[in-house]
């Protein structure tokens, strides 16, 4: 009982100071470039992905299914491949779990919503996405953790290694350099069901959709963008023209 | 008379609608020199109704509300990604918003440095500019209250540290702090009194002001980049021989500069909304969390000058904190803003005129203020601490030594009419 306790100080006491360490750890940590693809197809797979297997402990709280509809999804594929029995297809991406419970058993602090994850990660490190993509290739075995896992980007993550079944077990190296410096090397000690290729391949379409999520409008904002531009650089054009005409006999 | 001029008559008997146009567009005389630096007080009147029409729309779906859902986020954050997401056209609307609040300063600040180059503070404008610096006083009130209303994780955070601030003046500090909040902490109290400050008080009093300073510019009439008068030069119908009627010349040349401020402003609108991380913070995307500080608390780029100057006071003096201080060095390096033209002894107004001393101080004043702002966005360190102080003091230096140093610049003679430069 004692060691139950004190594995929940640790916790969270790991928890709390989170952002911190992340903050003093992804200085030493080189973010992966996340390989990004706004192709429907491989967003659609990571939407899949996304409602099997994190929508179990995190929500998504500002996302409707039917949103889906717009990465290419049918309204019937949605309601057939990913709708939970109890949802609406219009209804919310929410968790049946309450955050009161949540934050009770997961040492006291609930799963985060994941809609805005990929913008609240940004730094000056990597964008959020790289963050993402990086955070789920870096799990590796750790005893000395409650779940027996530990995170290179986020030390003392709350998170078991949920896809550890198809990357493997990774376990770490770690090098202490003569001028106090320490870095990680992660080995695959046991492989998983994919190959590390598949995986990463995986984990990339899993990040664009939560990319996606973050800003659905991203890119047709950036379409309409570019039309904007366009009109603003003929009526600059044509404001010039005009103050010119008029202030031809201001001398 | 047709059916117009009878209309137009019946309202001027009963409403001063010609003369009013007369007086503030076709027969307001502003100096034909006009040249780039001028384009930033029309734009800066641009950007406040883009805040005020799109403010309309964002209050019809934003919900000043702390509690959580029952997702556990807070209903205020979760009201913001409604309309971000939900609202059909809600992304442009909050982006405008968002955008033109940073754009507001920058128009603000490169309009008051226009000021600085020209002498426009200088006698007959003292109270153009006075009403100008109450209104960048209201501006950064307005901004500070907005940005707690999408109850981001910097949005509750930064209140929390400014409005500390408040508690380190004696006697009243402690009570002040919680008359403001509403409570002990920043919360639903705070919330929805800086929702109401932002969205009612502090925009009436904004219009009001940016009016008083419309209307006593229009009393004196513009300076110009030669800082002399032109109504000193009148034709036998006494109009300003070097003067331009404001209507049509520039209307017609400030519509070209709105279209240079729309491409800066909606490039950034639609290819890059969050600003690098400045215009809006990316730990603002994380709901606010009494119990989770975040490691770092910047406030937004446009206050970190002022911060500066606030850390850079480490000194407590005669038994009082040295916070209180550093408040009143923030409060003070916005008001000596005020006193610039009884601090100005200098006998020309345009920078074209003055002494290489002026030219030097200015120079000095920029980069400090830049380095301010620079510093005022990373966390301390004793070097930095160092840094701020000596920018600090640069900043006042510029202002309280400016009776002396402005009198002693050798100065060029002032032409008797305006140039084209």
């Amino acid at each position: 009982m004692k060691n139950l306790i004190v594995h929940a100080k640790r916790l969270l006491t790991a928890v709390l100071f989170a952002p911190a360490l992340v903050f003093a750890a992804a200085a030493g940590v080189p973010l992966d470039k996340a390989p990004l693809s706004t192709d429907f197809e491989r967003l659609k797979r990571g939407a899949t992905t996304f409602v099997a297997e994190c929508l179990a402990c995190h929500s998504a709280s500002f996302m409707r299914y039917n949103k889906l509809t717009e990465i290419g999804f049918t309204e019937d594929e949605i309601k057939e491949k990913l709708l939970p029995p109890d949802k609406k297809v219009g209804d919310l991406m929410t968790i049946a779990m309450r955050p009161q419970d949540a934050k009770k058993w997961f040492g006291g602090v609930a799963p985060p919503d994941l809609t805005l994850v990929t913008r609240q990660r940004n730094s000056e490190f990597g964008s959020g996405a790289d963050w993402v993509y990086t955070y789920l290739r870096s799990f590796y075995r750790d005893p000395s953790r409650p779940n027996g896992w530990n995170n290179v980007v986020f030390p003392g993550a709350g998170m078991p290694h949920v896809f550890w079944e198809l990357q493997g077990e990774q376990t770490a190296k770690i090098t202490q350099h003569p001028d106090g410096a320490q870095s990680i090397e992660l080995v695959l000690a046991k492989p998983g069901t994919m190959s590390a290729q598949e995986y990463d391949k995986m984990v990339a379409d899993l990040v664009s959709f939560m990319q996606w999520m973050g800003e659905p409008i991203a890119e047709k904002r950036k379409s309409i963008g570019i039309w904007v531009m366009l009109y603003l650089a003929v009526f600059f054009a044509l404001a010039y023209a005009l103050k010119k005409a008029y202030w031809k006999d201001v001398h | 008379m047709t059916a117009k001029k009878g209309l137009l008559h019946w309202i001027d008997e009963r409403f001063p609608l010609t003369s009013t146009i007369r007086e503030h567009l076709t027969e307001y005389y502003a100096p034909k020199n006009f040249n780039f630096w001028y384009y930033f007080g029309s734009l800066a009147l641009l950007v406040l109704v883009i805040q005020i029409v799109t403010g309309i729309f964002l209050v019809m779906h934003y919900k000043p509300d702390a509690s959580l859902n029952a997702s556990g986020i807070p209903v205020a954050f979760a009201s913001v990604e409604y309309i971000m997401r939900e609202v059909s056209g809600g992304w442009f609307i909050r982006y405008m918003h968002s955008t033109g609040a940073s754009a507001f300063f920058i128009v603000v600040y490169l309009h008051m440095f226009r000021g600085l180059l020209y002498g426009s503070y200088r006698k007959p404008r003292e109270l153009v500019w006075i009403f100008g610096v109450l209104i960048f006083l209201a501006l950064m009130a307005e901004a500070f209250m907005g940005y707690l209303l999408p109850w981001g994780q910097m949005s509750y955070w930064g209140a929390q540290v400014i409005i500390n601030l408040f508690s380190a003046i004696p006697v009243i500090g402690p009570d002040l702090s919680t008359v403001i909040r509403g409570d002990f902490v920043v919360s639903d109290a705070t919330l929805n009194r800086f929702f109401s400050l932002h969205v009612i008080a502090v925009p009436l009093v904004l219009l009001l002001l940016v009016a008083a300073h419309i209307i006593a510019l229009h009393e004196v009439g513009s300076n110009n980049p030669d800082g002399i008068e032109i109504k000193k030069k009148k034709d036998a119908n006494g109009r300003p021989l070097d003067g331009i009627p404001f209507h049509p010349y520039y209307t017609v040349k400030d519509i070209v500069g709105v279209a240079g401020f729309l491409i800066v402003f909606f490039a950034v609108l639609f290819f890059m909304p969050e600003g690098g991380g400045y215009f809006l913070e990316y730990n603002n995307f994380i709901p606010a969390d009494p119990m989770v500080t975040p490691p770092h608390i910047a406030p937004v780029w446009y206050f970190t000058p002022f911060y500066s100057i606030l850390r850079a006071v480490t000194y407590p003096l005669f038994g009082i904190d040295a916070k209180f201080w550093g408040v009143v060095a923030m409060g003070a390096a916005v008001i000596i803003i005020a006193f610039l033209p009884w601090l100005d002894r200098s006998p020309v107004k345009s920078i074209r005129y003055k002494g290489p001393i002026y030219k030097t101080a200015l120079t000095i004043f920029v980069i400090s203020f830049f380095i301010l702002g620079y510093l005022g966005v990373l966390p301390p360190t004793p070097g930095r601490t160092l840094v701020s102080q000596i920018c600090s003091v640069l900043y006042f230096a510029f202002f309280l030594l400016m009776p002396w140093y402005s009198k002693i610049d050798p100065c060029k003679p002032e032409p008797e009419r305006v140039t084209w430069k």
